[in-house]
């Protein structure tokens, strides 16, 4: 790794990988906020993450955009750029290196398992991987996602009487969500918080289907009971949500699945539903990666990093700072 | 298991009252006999199934997941059902037996069994199920249902009287068909037995500023409040139980107090140790706690007595209903009539104010005996439980320390994510000494920085605990410090909290441990 550094900066070309304050160059994994910040001098991406910033940060959040759609190569100086879909949200890629004969792939965050909002994972071969691991426990294996909108559906069943705040991270979640509960037949108006609107509306250009979706209007008098309505957790948790009357708190996150913090967040329905990448695929794209090496970059680093020790692959925690659990905001 | 644990994992995630009383009691509706009788007795912490140790369960997670990775997930559960309910890697086809089943099972379970029994419902098991399964092996369900809900919730199903329910309680066994059978009624109200039922006590409230404003004095009279165990001592002609304020019988720590009458009575006092009626301090009458046998040098040496406070029942009679004045009244005249040497009578103190009970206390409070003020009203009847508005305690001004933070280990449930559990020390030469351990008495924001210090401080790890910088100095309050030969450092607090955290105070300034034994012991 003589021409990368911990700070996923490639050096040849100056070039960082979703990087946590402005540079000069910079290539973005996908949209989220921990990987996507405004202020870089050149930016390199796909399409869709481009359009996403654009919405989030402004037009002109970079001085320069750059398209490079997925499984094309780009070729700079000695260094060439292949982007693979990430499987993770709308835009999101992994970026494969190449530089003297050794690839080095960035996954990004990932998952490996369908999802109709966004092109399907691509596994890539590699020298060397530099891969989260945001879900890197044992104790994460991710249900079913269709068996987890069933219970969603079933609440609705037996507590007609009650609203469904579902708790979603607005970019990513909140239209796989919307997309999941159409695949399983329900074409009721859903209803979501304004924050939501915009990317909805982008997802839906994108052809995504999300069905009507309506944007809560609490001025008016309306009676959400046994309704679906989509907010970010931080909405649920402040005042916005008192408007409700005696609702059911769900959160649809891959930490859902640990009882006690579904509890603590006051969540009374759990649904199992995450855009990363489980303990058992995050091991099982290692091995077939062929990778010797693995640098962790976020997420539950120590066992990932046992795990390698334990299958003879070197690994290595980099703990990079400005990486949140986005899905416990 | 499965409707047993679909049960259990909607009670812990309902945070309303109203509601796990609700889904309670459809479940008692719903559920027929004896399952929903032993779920009752695993909610109510009644059933214990002692052959299974959780050692065994985690010898048998340890044959099929890796030491280490297991122990990184337990750290960050916090929870040990939920990390063996998530981690589990095997999946085999089959379906758990029902709650009674399973009990029936585990119970007459041979130990060579064990391991492949366990495996193979760990297996089975949906993930759910196998956290209820390890809940209940393990003991306490922590899910935030009280025995006191639970009953609530046999009182709303079956239309009777919770303290009816109360009474009874501690006469009646799992998996209660008898209980059930009355409350559908299918059947009477159990009979119990007098002479070897605990009476749930009536327990105080603390007092506060505001109480001193709103309450009359006139309406109260006040005791000691001695620094021994609150007990129930029921005199049979010739049987005596002690019960401690749990309902545990620790009869058998104490065979010398006998009936010296032949009356029929229940009382209500605190368990000392000391001669002539004059206590000697906690620590002594630790000597005499949870022996199985006790000796003749025992009971020589740290001879057992009880200051009577209140009656229960007097040849059958129930006493509860009558105002604190007529059983006092009752309590004397009984107290005359059977001359026992092990019994003392807790006196009376009147006074006309609250400043001339303050006064009182200030000047006559006994550290080493007195643990403060009772405060009780004088037309108030026995009412099991902690009922508002009848009984006060008035607790000695606490004694503060500033220590060194040492140690921490995360919560359990709610606070599973957060480092809440602190062990402190004082310093001992060059070294620092562990003298406590404390979990409460921070606020919500101070958690979150003593939280934050236990992440970014930590210098070791073993298993679950972190090993932390000795910078940060806490102020503890507590109640009573005692010797102890199980501590490395000599010393025992009692009640020990957390009052304040001293972010501005430097660890050197710490005091050493032989200062505070001789300010403090």
């Amino acid at each position: 790794m003589k021409w990368i550094d911990k700070n996923l900066h490639i050096k040849p070309i100056n070039t960082h990988i979703d990087p946590y304050k402005p540079v000069e160059n910079a290539i973005i994994t996908h949209g989220h906020a921990d990987h996507a910040k405004p202020g870089h001098k050149n930016v390199l991406a796909t399409s869709e993450t481009i359009e996403i910033m654009k919405i989030r940060y402004g037009e002109n959040c970079a001085e320069n955009f750059q398209v490079l759609p997925t499984n094309q190569s780009l070729k700079i100086n000695d260094v060439l750029i292949k982007f693979f879909p990430a499987g993770h949200i709308l835009g999101s890629v992994q970026v494969l290196t190449e530089y003297k004969g050794e690839k080095i792939n960035f996954t990004g965050d990932y998952k490996t398992t369908s999802d109709q909002t966004c092109k399907d994972f691509e596994p890539v071969k590699c020298h060397t991987l530099v891969t989260e691991a945001t879900f890197g426990l044992p104790v994460f294996q991710h249900p079913n996602e269709n068996e987890e909108i069933k219970k969603l559906l079933k609440s609705i069943n037996l507590f007609s009487e009650r609203p469904h705040l579902v708790g979603v991270y607005a970019l990513g979640k909140a239209q796989r969500v919307i997309n999941l509960l159409r695949q399983q037949g329900y074409d009721k108006e859903i209803f979501i918080h304004g924050s939501l609107e915009k990317l909805c509306e982008y997802y839906k250009n994108n052809n995504i289907d999300l069905g009507k979706i309506t944007k809560v209007n609490l001025t008016k008098k309306k009676d959400y009971n046994g309704e679906i309505i989509l907010a970010p957790p931080s909405a649920i948790k402040n005042i916005w949500s008192r408007k409700f009357e005696d609702p059911i708190i769900c959160q649809a996150s891959g930490w859902m699945s640990i009882k006690q913090r579904a509890k603590q967040s006051l969540v009374e329905l759990p649904l199992i539903i995450s855009d990363h990448a489980d303990w058992n695929e995050l091991t099982k794209y290692i091995k077939f990666t062929g990778a010797e090496n693995v640098y962790v970059t976020h997420g539950r680093e120590e066992a990932i990093v046992h795990w390698c020790k334990m299958n003879k692959i070197n690994g290595l925690a980099l703990s990079l700072s400005g990486r949140d659990d986005e899905e416990q905001l | 298991m499965k409707k047993f644990s679909e049960l259990i994992n909607k009670l812990l995630l309902t945070s309303s009252r109203n509601r796990k009383i609700d889904i309670l009691s459809n479940y008692f509706q719903n559920t027929s006999d004896p399952d929903r009788g032993y779920t009752l007795a695993i909610l109510t912490n009644e059933l214990e199934l002692r052959n299974i140790p959780i050692s065994r369960i985690k010898e048998i997670v340890f044959e099929n997941v890796d030491n280490e990775l297991f122990t990184l997930s337990y750290d960050y559960v916090g929870d040990l059902a939920e990390t063996i309910s998530l981690i589990w890697p095997h999946k085999e086809l089959g379906s758990l037996l029902g709650i009674s089943e399973i009990i029936d099972v585990l119970r007459n379970l041979k130990k060579d069994d064990v391991n492949k029994t366990i495996k193979n419902y760990l297996s089975i098991a949906n993930e759910t199920e196998r956290w209820a399964l390890i809940k209940l092996i393990s003991g306490g369900l922590r899910i935030g249902v009280s025995s006191r809900l639970a009953k609530t919730a046999l009182a709303k199903f079956s239309n009777k009287k919770l303290d009816d329910i109360e009474k009874i309680w501690h006469g009646i066994e799992a998996p209660y068909n008898n209980l059930f059978n009355w409350l559908c009624n299918e059947g009477p109200m159990p009979k119990i037995d007098l002479l070897k039922t605990f009476n749930p006590m009536m327990l105080a409230n603390p007092i506060s500023k505001n109480d001193f404003k709103t309450l009359i004095s006139s309406q109260f009279i006040a005791e000691w409040k001695w620094d021994g165990i609150r007990v129930q001592i029921i005199l049979g002609k010739s049987s005596v139980k002690i019960f401690s304020r749990t309902g545990d019988d620790i009869s058998q720590s104490f065979p010398e107090i006998k009936n010296s009458g032949d009356s029929m009575v229940i009382l209500d006092g605190e368990l000392l140790v000391g001669r002539d009626f004059t206590p000697m301090n906690f620590n002594s009458l630790q000597q005499r706690l949870n022996r199985k046998k006790v000796t003749q040098k025992h009971m020589d040496e740290f001879p057992a007595f009880i200051k009577l406070y209140d009656i229960l029942y007097l040849n059958n009679e129930d006493l509860r209903d009558k105002t604190w004045k007529s059983r006092r009244f009752e309590l004397e005249k009984w107290f005359k009539k059977n001359n026992n040497k092990y019994f003392d009578l807790s006196n009376v103190i009147k006074f006309s104010s609250w400043d001339e009970l303050s006064n009182f206390k200030k000047n006559k409070i006994i550290d080493d005996q007195h643990e403060g003020l009772m405060i009780k009203k004088i037309d108030g009847s026995y009412i099991p439980g902690r009922p508002k508005g009848y009984w006060y305690k008035w607790k000695k001004d606490p004694k503060n320390v500033d220590a060194v933070l040492m140690y921490a280990i995360r919560g359990h449930g709610k606070r599973s994510s957060y480092y809440s559990d602190f062990t402190f020390g004082l310093w001992n030469g060059n070294q620092l000494s562990p003298i406590g351990k404390a979990y409460f008495g921070f606020n919500d924001n101070e958690l979150k920085v003593l939280d934050k210090f236990v992440r970014n401080n930590t210098i070791k790890k073993f298993g679950p605990v972190r090993e932390v910088e000795k910078t940060f100095v806490i102020e503890i309050a507590f109640d009573a410090v005692n010797e102890s030969n199980r501590h490395k450092s000599g010393v025992a607090l009692r009640f020990p909290r957390i009052k304040r955290l001293r972010e501005d105070k430097p660890a050197s300034e710490v005091i050493q441990l032989s200062q505070f034994k001789s300010e403090f012991l």
